[in-house]
């Protein structure tokens, strides 16, 4: 059969095995893309909380020790400095020594090194709190070192050694484990405490903190700025070739690298105007910088989505610009502006090279109280900790980047309600 | 085209006491001239109807009496417009009471995305011209009555005027124009967007408020210039052709074009 003879109905039907063939082949490429896709997000996932849960237990020794006042020279009377500056270091030693006699200084030393540095702290912070029990036998939750807890959390019931612990260590910790005296329990100290060189004295209290001061600051700057020059560009400017320029240059700025933004706040803000480095203040300048091309531009596409007809009607009955803009056009591109502004801040919430610039690197124990408080925050963080060597770090690593994602889902939570509730009262 | 250059309007564009004064007006936009030395005089309590094939100029020329035609950038208006003697196009003038003065109807209903009563207590808040929140209750209902809408939206003052139909929708901004209390309507193809019942409702409604405002209404269709208006004009290519008496124009017309234009053979 020739073309010559085919009718055109027949030549449809002989195109239209093609063309379905065509619409089922680019459905089948879709569905692989999305497939592809979740697949990523799957296996990223899964590696992150995989390694990452761990992160949230941590364990302890439960021991019962005697509050020696008499060898730590206090009184439930003593002074709170006295209190502090007691000697529960050397308590603990002295307890472990008398519990489980190792033989010789160096065995003395690394029986030692299995209960964590800040394990002394814990009894001061006890006492500190009741010092009624000094003179007391009370029982503690004893943090061990990282790796005890490493080798208790995951190597525990394998058989297999240790790398890092002794024959005579892991004699030691299995007398612990047969007694019921070694346990895991949430990681508390994973929330409420700042950095540490010790992993199991680390936490990301500091960093959330930092984080949290540096994105209000980011938020209290770029927002209004960026809203107000949206608007002005948009609906005040005239059309000449200065706003042109403006109007490039903004584009431009959205698309610097963000490291750019790091070496002009350090530049410009520590330089010049002195403004102290590694503080939230300084961090949320630079991420202010960032952020303003993402929220001019979306909040420029906002107001230009708002009907010129609302412009005209408002316009027709007297209103003045100002009440136009602010009465009608701000009302109904505010979502569209809100949306624009929570990406930048999500943006800003993840960003990490800029701000390794100003010095928010820094080894930050303490956790910062206002925007002027040296501080690190999450990305940085996590950055950090993926550097350090000790396993313990590792989970850590990953155990703080759950709660970053936990932060950005949140936050675009929020942000897809809020939109919502604004859009359904127009 | 030959015709109409140099062209002097026929019939009779001007007339004493006239509510607007149009003199010479010319409107560019840019480097194109859309509306070539209109001279047109709109007299008090009348309705007078612009009419003529699209692109003419008529709703360009609607646009000047109110100044609207500011918020396009390259527009540039020469000539006088006198309202009630006044030039609005004088530099002292701001827009802002004059758009009070002179109300505007568009082609689409616009209502603003809020409660009916809102839409037309807009106006009267941005003016003060309510002390109080009584004031203000009466002059929604009395606008909304002037405009034939109470009746129908009376038990859903709160609902929003988005909600509305169509032609309620015009009739809405109809009243939220006269809300404020204007003394000249300038309406764009009010019936452009509506079907036939809701065209004749606001015909009807535009005959009634005759009695208080002067309006000028653009309009495509010429039953509806017959029917609406006491004068017409009629617009082409950016000249104003002819003014009369719309019985006039609709039977015996002056100019050649304008009855062209009205038996049909172009438009």
């Amino acid at each position: 059969m020739t073309d010559s003879t085919m009718t055109t109905r027949q030549k449809v039907e002989a195109s239209m095995r093609r063309r379905r063939a065509a619409e089922t082949r680019f459905r089948l490429y879709g569905m692989a893309s999305v497939l592809f896709g979740l697949l990523c997000l799957v296996v990223l996932f899964g590696d992150i909380f995989s390694k990452g849960t761990s992160a949230f237990s941590q364990t302890v020794l439960t021991t019962t020790i005697e509050i020696d006042g008499d060898y730590l020279d206090i009184t439930p009377d003593s002074s709170e400095s006295d209190i502090m500056s007691a000697n529960y270091d050397g308590l603990i030693k002295r307890h472990f020594k008398n519990d489980v006699q190792p033989k010789g200084r160096s065995e003395a030393r690394s029986l030692f090194s299995l209960i964590s540095s800040g394990a002394g702290w814990q009894i001061q912070s006890q006492v500190l709190e009741d010092p009624s029990i000094i003179g007391k036998t009370v029982t503690v939750d004893l943090l061990v070192d990282d790796d005890v807890d490493q080798w208790f959390k995951h190597e525990y019931g394998n058989d297999s050694g240790s790398v890092r612990l002794s024959e005579k260590q892991l004699e030691w910790i299995t007398g612990w484990i047969d007694s019921d005296a070694l346990k895991t329990q949430f990681n508390t100290t994973f929330f409420v405490n700042g950095d540490s060189r010790e992993p199991e004295l680390a936490g990301i209290r500091g960093a959330i903190t930092g984080t949290l001061l540096t994105l209000l600051v980011t938020f209290l700057l770029s927002f209004p700025i960026g809203v107000a020059a949206a608007i002005y560009l948009e609906e005040f400017a005239p059309k000449n070739r200065l706003t042109e320029i403006v109007e490039i240059n903004i584009n431009n700025l959205a698309a610097v690298p963000s490291i750019t933004f790091g070496l002009l706040g350090l530049a410009i803000f520590i330089n010049i105007f002195g403004v102290s480095r590694s503080t939230p203040l300084v961090g949320g300048l630079v991420l202010t910088l960032m952020t303003l091309p993402t929220i001019i531009i979306s909040g420029r596409a906002a107001i230009k989505a708002v009907p010129p007809s609302i412009r005209e009607a408002a316009l027709g009955l007297g209103a003045s610009k100002m009440q136009t803009v602010f009465h009608h056009v701000l009302p109904l591109a505010m979502p569209g502006m809100l949306t624009g502004t929570i990406i930048g801040m999500a943006q800003a919430l993840g960003e990490t090279a800029p701000l390794l610039m100003i010095g928010m690197i820094a080894f930050v124990v303490d956790v910062p109280g206002f925007i002027n408080d040296p501080s690190t925050v999450l990305p940085v963080q996590i950055f950090l900790w993926s550097d350090s060597p000790e396993r313990a770090f590792t989970e850590r690593t990953s155990g703080a980047i759950m709660v970053l994602l936990g932060f950005l889902i949140i936050m675009n939570t929020a942000a897809v309600m809020l939109r919502r509730r604004l859009e359904r009262r127009w | 085209m030959s015709i109409i250059e140099n062209h002097e309007t026929v019939g009779s564009p001007l007339s004493e006491g006239a509510k607007l004064r149009a003199r010479d007006v010319c409107v560019f936009y840019g480097e194109k001239q859309a509306i070539y030395n209109v001279s047109l005089d709109i007299r008090q309590n009348e309705v007078i109807a612009l009419i003529g094939p699209s692109g003419c100029g008529k709703s360009t020329f609607l646009r000047c009496l109110n100044r609207m035609n500011d918020t396009i950038d390259i527009c540039n208006v020469t000539g006088e417009i006198l309202l009630d003697g006044d030039n609005i196009y004088d530099p002292r003038v701001d827009v802002v009471p004059l758009r009070a003065t002179v109300g505007m109807v568009f082609q689409k209903p616009n209502p603003f995305p809020k409660s009916i009563y809102d839409n037309i207590a807009y106006g009267p808040r941005i003016h003060g011209l309510a002390s109080s929140r009584v004031e203000l209750d009466e002059i929604v209902e009395k606008s909304l009555q002037r405009a034939g809408l109470w009746n129908e939206v009376k038990d859903r003052l709160h609902a929003p005027g988005t909600g509305l139909s169509g032609g309620q929708q015009q009739r809405l901004c109809i009243a939220r124009t006269i809300a404020v209390d204007p003394e000249v309507i300038l309406m764009d193809e009010p019936c452009s967007a509506l079907d036939p019942i809701a065209t004749a409702k606001i015909e009807e409604l535009i005959d009634e408020l005759r009695e208080n405002y002067t309006i000028a209404i653009v309009t495509h269709s010429m039953q509806q210039a017959a029917r609406v208006s006491q004068r017409t004009a009629y617009f082409h290519l950016g000249q104003l052709i002819e003014v009369n008496a719309t019985d006039k124009v609709f039977t015996t017309p002056e100019h050649q074009l304008t009855e062209a234009y009205i038996t049909g053979r172009f438009g």
